[in-house]
């Protein structure tokens, strides 16, 4: 049964083998099991200006299992907050990462808590990897005060201070000089931890960026910027958008690397192999070549400017948690039922989550004029006798 | 007549990075060359103001930045028969205009629109509704806020005057006045923040002009001063409650 599996896939390397045989007599507790195991990654990474990390990369049945639960609860998430909008109890704008999963799982797997993320609005799942918990996104989506910004943010303004995630920004472009701020301050205070700063395809033309690279590298600041390249930026394809849709090339005097970022492996290899360049040499520029299922945000189908050809193509070869389930049963880690079981589990903690959420009441609406400066602001509204009246509404 | 550019912005929360260009490039050309260039009667067109979930980044009014520089002019259309004769004005216009859209009206306007070729005159302002006992200026979506206000007005026996600014930059002064000095009293009323909004600066030139004339303060209703919320929206908007309110207090003063 393995065996024509290996015949199937050509990138597997006769590695595969010998944990087979193993693991099929000492099944172990799925989610310990730190035996190494080699996995390549699916295509190699280009380079630009610096060498290519490693095709294979080292990893064990904990993480397998550990990224696909993120992955799958991830996905989960989404597709509920899908829902949830449509059923008008999501307001705003909501744009979703389903399809991207692999480059937060693989990202947060190569760095620690001390290292500093900074990304674009589509940040429920970096948010998560980072350590957010689901009723944090449920009801700040939902514009709740158990929210992670108290619900006074929204789907597009997710941070966690405690895991230096810095969020969650509207303006396309603006969070990369800020990132690179960011970088800035780790390195005037010794940190030995990077700032990765991403950001998408469309970002990838915005002059704010070059001038933020310029500056980090003269300086050597830790920052590693990433594109999320899903290849549309909105409803633009990256040919119309992009001289040089090579984005990974862009920064010219700084080096970069291409990555397949549906495989979660080649995130976490390029990530760690980014980590170590940025704190010796400076800046380096991560391609995440990356799809998202939805369109833009959930006001765009995502079929006006591609076909379903397209979508379902990519969902059926390039999928990153089917690449995981995919790698676990090979393996034999585990069996189709099991990994069923998991996403049940996963499904009914995103049921509760959101039912938490609901239950949720909104903030208080004092809350309109706190933290609009850091001390309270003095209001002035409209009532009849027209005098100044207190920051608290009815 | 040749070419014209006609630049959008998609949201006018996002016409900051353009804002060095459209302040120090296209209003100063055809200043500081002495008139021997100018930027082409460039129109920038945006869809600006609430739009009931839009929150920080899709609900902003930055109308006041652009009235702040002599050179361009700043338009804004009340309904979809005023947005196509302002806007073919503008387009015409040899001056660098920036032309916000209400994006609220985009969904919820319905207006007979004539097919024809038509434009409407710049910086003047227009009386919609006939009134003796107090002023109301306004422009964009929020006049069918103040409208409301008016028709609840009118049931305690305040007739009010509504005034379309229509043009903000250069505003027409003149029929502002004239209509002040008829009643005695104006509120101006808009989405954006009160302070240092687009009100303050109608209010201090009709002071100067109509001073003696005024029997109330000048009343402003508009945005709160905060950066536009989310789910607080319908408490930071000048909606027609607060609206009827500073009518009453300014009639009774």
């Amino acid at each position: 049964m393995a065996l024509s599996r290996l015949a199937s896939s050509s990138s597997r390397s006769a590695d595969l083998l010998k944990p087979l045989c193993s693991a099929i007599s000492l099944r172990r507790p799925i989610s310990t099991d730190t035996t190494p195991i080699t996995v390549e990654t699916s295509v190699p990474f280009t380079s630009h200006q610096c060498d290519t990390p490693s095709r294979s990369v080292q990893t064990n049945a904990k993480e397998l299992f550990t990224f696909f639960r993120d992955m799958a609860l991830m996905r989960r998430m989404e597709i509920a907050a899908d829902s949830l909008y449509k059923a008008k109890l999501i307001r705003g704008f909501c744009h979703l990462y389903d399809g991207q999963e692999a480059v937060a799982v693989g990202m947060e797997a190569a760095i620690t808590k001390k290292d500093c993320i900074i990304t674009a609005y589509r940040d429920h799942c970096t948010f998560v990897s980072r350590g957010g918990t689901l009723l944090e996104v449920f009801a700040e989506l939902m514009g709740r005060q158990a929210g992670c910004s108290r619900g006074k943010g929204g789907s597009m303004h997710f941070y966690k201070k405690d895991s230096n995630f810095y969020g969650g920004h509207g303006i396309v472009g603006a969070q990369v000089p800020l990132g690179c701020g960011l970088a800035f301050a780790q390195k005037y205070s010794k940190d030995e931890a990077v700032t990765f700063a991403l950001y998408g395809d469309g970002a990838a033309n915005q002059g704010q960026l070059f001038e933020a690279l310029n500056i980090s590298a003269l300086w050597d600041l830790p920052a590693i910027l990433v594109c999320e390249n899903n290849h549309y930026g909105m409803g633009t394809a990256e040919w119309r958008a992009a001289k040089s849709p090579a984005y990974y090339k862009r920064g010219d005097y700084a080096p970069g690397l291409k990555v397949d970022g549906m495989d979660a492996f080649a995130v976490k290899q390029a990530c760690t192999f980014a980590k170590e360049h940025a704190l010796k040499n400076g800046p380096i520029i991560l391609e995440m070549d990356t799809y998202r299922y939805h369109g833009h945000s959930m006001s765009d189908p995502g079929s006006t400017y591609r076909t379903r050809d397209e979508i379902t193509g990519v969902r059926q070869e390039r999928d990153p948690v089917e690449r995981i389930r995919k790698l676990i049963l090979s393996h034999d880690l585990a069996t189709e039922k099991e990994l069923k079981d998991i996403e049940k589990e996963i499904r009914k903690e995103v049921d509760d989550a959101i039912a938490q959420a609901k239950e949720n009441p909104l903030p208080e609406s004092s809350e309109l004029f706190t933290n609009v400066y850091a001390k309270g602001l003095g209001v002035e509204s409209f009532g009849a006798d027209r005098k100044e009246v207190r920051a608290i509404l009815p | 007549m040749g070419n014209r550019a006609i630049a959008e912005i998609q949201f006018a929360d996002y016409i900051y990075p353009a804002f060095d260009q459209i302040v120090n490039e296209a209003a100063k050309f055809r200043y500081r060359s002495g008139n021997q260039f100018n930027c082409g009667g460039l129109t920038i067109r945006a869809p600006y103001g609430a739009v009931g979930h839009g929150g920080h980044y899709h609900s902003q009014s930055p109308e006041a930045f652009f009235c702040h520089v002599p050179g361009i002019k700043v338009v804004i259309p009340r309904s979809p028969r005023q947005a196509k004769g302002l806007l073919l004005s503008c387009i015409r216009d040899p001056n660098p205009v920036v032309f916000f859209e209400p994006k609220w009206l985009y969904r919820l306007a319905v207006e007979e629109v004539p097919e024809h070729d038509y434009m409407l005159p710049l910086s003047e302002a227009e009386v919609i509704r006939q009134g003796s006992d107090i002023t109301l200026v306004g422009w964009g979506a929020q006049l069918s806020v103040m409208e409301q206000a008016c028709n609840e007005a009118e049931k305690d026996g305040i007739s009010c005057e509504l005034i379309d600014l229509k043009t903000l930059l250069p505003w027409d002064k003149e029929t502002v006045e004239a209509s002040v000095r008829k009643t005695g009293r104006v509120l101006i009323s808009h989405e954006a923040p009160v302070t240092g909004g687009f009100g303050a600066e109608i209010s201090a030139s009709i002071v100067e002009r109509c001073f003696l004339r005024l029997e109330a303060p000048v009343a402003r209703v508009c945005g709160l001063d905060t950066p536009f919320p989310l789910v607080f929206e319908p408490f930071y908007m000048p909606t027609k409650n607060k609206i009827l309110d500073a009518i009453k207090a300014t009639v009774n003063y």
